[in-house]
C-alpha cells in the first residue's frame, strides 16, 4: 500500500542535526503522504460524510414549514421531552456516582478492585440488545428487581424511570473514565497544603480537589449525555414504546419509517444530528478547558 | 529514540473505547503507574470503607447483576433448550451474516485506521484537526441515524434508489446496506487508538530507517507496525466487538428478513419480542460472551501497552 519514495533522503545528502530533521519532517521525508490522506478522505466521505449531507439535503426538500410541523408534533414534543429528560436525569445520576466510583477505584486498596476497574466497561462491550433485553427482564414487575418495586407499588419497566435506568447503565463509563486519570493526576500535595492549614476533609474535597476535576466531571457529564440522547438498543426493551409515555425520539424515527413517512423521518433525524454536532461541540470546547486547565499545572 | 519531550500517551489503562475515543486526554504515565502507591490517606476508615461499599454496591446492582441475568436465563430452560436455540438454522444463519460482516468491516477500518493514523501522526498540514474530528464524528451520531442516511441514499425514496432499482441492484434490506451501516458506526476505533500511540512515538525511527535505505513499505513494516502492534490490536478488538454487537442502526437498513438480513443482536430482538425467552436470552448469552472476551482482552492489551511505554521511557 506505500509505495517507496521517489526519493531517498540519501539523496539529499544526511541530514547533520536535528534541526534538520525538523525541517525534513515538514517537508515530509516520510513516503505515502498522498496516498494516505488521499484514502483517508476518500473513505470518510464515502462512508461518513456524503450520507450526512444527504440527509441535510433530503430535510432542505421539505422546506421549512414542513420541517418545523414535522419536527414539533405533540407525539414528537412528548419523545423529545422524555428522551432529553431521561439522558439528563441519567447523566446526572453517572456524575454523582461515577466520580464516586472513580475515586475509590484512584484512591483506595480494597480486594476486586481490578475487577470492578475492569467491569466498568462492561456497557461498552455489551452490546446494547443483550442490555436491553437484560434490563427489561431484570426490572419488570416478576424481575429479580422489579418485584420489590411491584411490592413497592410502583412500575420501573415500560416508564420513564426505566429508560433513565437504562441510560444510566449506558452513560456510567462515560464519567468514570473522564474522571479517572485526572484523579490520578491530582497532586496530594496541595490536599496536604488544604489539611495543614486546618481544612477538613470535606472543606479539601469541595474547595481543593472537586474545582480542579468539575471540567472532566463536566466533560463526563455531556458524553453521558449525548449517548443518553441517541441511545436506542437498551432503551426499548425496558421502556416498551407507549406513545407519548415513555416512547424515545431514536425510535419515533423508525417507527416513522415504517409508516413509509420519509420525510418525517429525515426531519426528526436532521433535529436529532443538530443536537449531537451542538453537544459534539460543547464536548469539544469543555475538553479544551480541561488540557488547558492541565497544562497549566503540569 | 524518543521524543525529546517526555512521552505523553493516552491513558490506555481501563481506558473504554468511546472515552477515550471522545476525550482522548493524555495523561504522563509515571503518574499512573504510582498512584496505586500512594497509600491511601486523608478519609477516616469508616468513610473509605463506606465509599467503597456503596461503589461496589452500585456496579453490582447496575452492571454485574444485567450480566449475571443474561446467563441464568439462558440456562433456565437446561443446556438442552439452550444448544437447540443456537443449532436453529435461523440462529445459525444470523451467526454467519454476523461473521461476514464483521469480516469485511473490521478489515476495511483496520486499513482506514493506519492510513488515518499514519497521514494524521507523521505529517503537518492544514486542517488536521477538523479531519481528526470528522473521523470522530459517527460516535456522536445515534445508531438509529446512522442506519437512516442510508436508507435515504440507497431505499427507493432516497436518492439513489430510483436508479439502483433500474439496474437491479439492492442495498437497502439487503447484506451490503447492514455491511454500510456497520462501516459507518465504527470507523473511528482503529484510527482512534493508533493517532495519539503514533503521535507520542514521533517519527525519528522512520526517519532512520529510509535514510539507511529501506523503503516506504519496509520501513512500515519493520519499524512502525511493530511499534503500534499492540495499539492497533486493541482497536481491532473494539472495533470487532460492536461490530459484531451493533443494533440500531444495523435494525434500520435490514428490513429483518429472517435466515437472509438477521445479524445476531437482531434475531435476540425477534426471540424477545415472540416471549421466546429462553432462546433470545441463550442467543445473547453468545454476545455477552464476546463482551467478556472483549473485556479480557483488553485488560491483557493494557498492560502490554503500559509495559511498552514504560520499556521506552527506560531508554530515554
Amino acid at each position: 500500500m506505500y509505495k517507496s519514495p521517489d526519493k531517498l533522503p540519501l539523496d539529499h545528502g544526511l541530514p547533520e542535526s536535528n534541526e534538520h530533521m525538523r525541517t525534513y519532517r515538514q517537508h515530509g521525508v516520510l513516503p505515502g503522504f498522498p496516498l494516505a490522506l488521499g484514502f483517508t478522505l476518500l473513505y470518510l466521505s464515502l462512508i461518513v460524510l456524503v450520507p450526512l449531507s444527504a440527509t441535510f439535503l433530503k430535510s432542505a426538500t421539505l422546506g421549512w414549514s414542513g420541517f418545523f410541523e414535522a419536527v414539533t408534533t405533540p407525539r414528537v414534543l412528548a419523545s423529545y421531552k422524555l428522551t432529553f429528560g431521561a439522558a439528563l436525569a441519567a447523566a446526572a445520576i453517572n456524575a454523582v456516582m461515577g466520580l464516586l466510583v472513580a475515586w475509590v477505584l484512584v484512591r483506595y486498596e480494597f480486594p476486586g478492585r481490578k475487577l470492578a476497574d475492569a467491569l466498568v466497561d462492561l456497557p461498552f462491550a455489551l452490546p446494547t440488545a443483550v442490555a436491553g433485553i437484560a434490563l427489561a427482564t431484570l426490572y419488570s414487575s416478576k424481575g429479580w428487581i422489579g418485584q420489590f418495586a411491584a411490592q413497592a407499588g410502583f412500575k420501573i419497566a415500560f416508564t420513564p424511570l426505566g429508560v433513565t435506568i437504562a441510560l444510566t447503565f449506558i452513560g456510567l463509563p462515560f464519567v468514570v473514565r473522564t474522571v479517572q486519570p485526572i484523579l490520578e493526576d491530582l497532586e496530594r500535595e496541595l490536599e496536604e497544603a488544604a489539611a495543614s492549614l486546618g481544612a477538613t476533609r470535606w472543606q479539601t474535597f469541595l474547595k481543593v480537589i472537586l474545582p480542579t476535576i468539575s471540567p472532566a466531571l463536566m466533560t463526563g457529564f455531556a458524553l453521558a449525555f449525548a449517548r443518553g440522547v441517541g441511545e436506542y438498543g437498551s432503551v426499548i426493551f425496558i421502556a416498551g414504546n407507549i406513545p407519548l409515555v415513555s416512547e424515545i425520539t431514536p425510535l419515533l424515527i423508525i417507527t416513522k419509517l415504517e409508516q413509509y413517512d420519509y420525510a418525517g423521518a429525515t426531519a426528526l433525524a436532521v433535529s436529532m444530528l443538530l443536537v449531537s454536532f451542538t453537544l459534539l461541540l460543547a464536548i469539544n470546547l469543555l475538553q479544551w478547558w480541561t488540557r488547558n486547565r492541565r497544562g497549566s499545572r503540569v | 529514540m524518543v521524543d525529546p519531550e517526555p512521552a505523553r500517551l493516552p491513558r490506555l489503562n481501563g481506558t473504554s473505547t468511546e472515552a477515550i475515543a471522545m476525550s482522548a486526554q493524555p495523561l504522563t504515565f509515571a503518574s499512573h503507574i504510582h498512584h496505586v502507591h500512594h497509600a491511601a490517606r486523608g478519609e477516616a476508615p469508616w468513610v473509605r470503607w463506606s465509599l467503597i461499599a456503596i461503589a461496589l454496591l452500585f456496579l453490582a446492582l447496575f452492571l454485574l447483576m444485567p450480566l449475571a441475568l443474561v446467563f441464568v436465563q439462558a440456562f433456565a430452560k437446561g443446556w438442552e433448550t439452550y444448544v437447540s436455540a443456537l443449532a436453529d438454522p435461523m440462529a445459525l444463519a444470523a451467526i454467519e451474516l454476523t461473521l461476514l460482516v464483521t469480516l469485511i468491516a473490521v478489515p476495511l477500518n483496520t486499513v482506514f485506521g493506519v492510513a488515518a493514523a499514519w497521514a494524521i501522526a507523521k505529517f503537518e498540514f492544514p486542517g488536521k484537526n477538523l479531519l481528526t474530528t470528522l473521523i470522530d464524528l459517527p460516535f456522536s451520531v445515534s445508531p438509529v441515524v446512522s442506519g437512516l442516511i442510508y436508507v435515504l441514499l440507497f431505499g427507493m425514496q432516497g436518492w439513489l434508489g430510483p436508479w439502483l432499482h433500474e439496474h437491479d441492484i439492492k442495498l437497502i434490506f439487503a447484506v451490503p446496506g447492514i455491511v454500510l451501516a456497520t462501516l459507518f458506526v465504527t470507523v473511528p476505533f482503529v484510527a482512534r487508538e493508533l493517532i495519539p500511540l503514533m503521535q507520542a512515538q514521533g517519527n525519528d525511527e522512520e526517519e532512520a530507517a529510509l535514510v539507511l535505505g529501506a523503503s516506504g513499505w519496509q520501513t512500515f513494516r519493520h519499524v512502525t507496525l511493530p511499534n503500534i502492534r499492540w495499539g492497533l490490536l486493541y482497536g481491532v478488538i473494539l472495533c470487532n466487538a460492536r461490530a459484531m454487537g451493533e443494533f440500531g442502526a444495523v435494525s434500520v437498513v435490514s428490513g429483518h428478513i429472517r435466515g437472509a438480513t438477521n445479524t445476531i443482536p437482531l434475531h435476540v430482538e425477534i426471540l424477545y419480542n415472540e416471549y421466546n425467552s429462553a432462546a433470545a436470552f441463550a442467543v445473547a448469552s453468545l454476545l455477552a460472551m464476546l463482551a467478556l472476551v472483549t473485556l479480557a482482552l483488553k485488560s491483557v492489551l493494557e498492560w502490554r501497552l503500559a509495559r511498552q511505554i514504560d520499556a521506552a521511557k527506560d531508554e530515554e
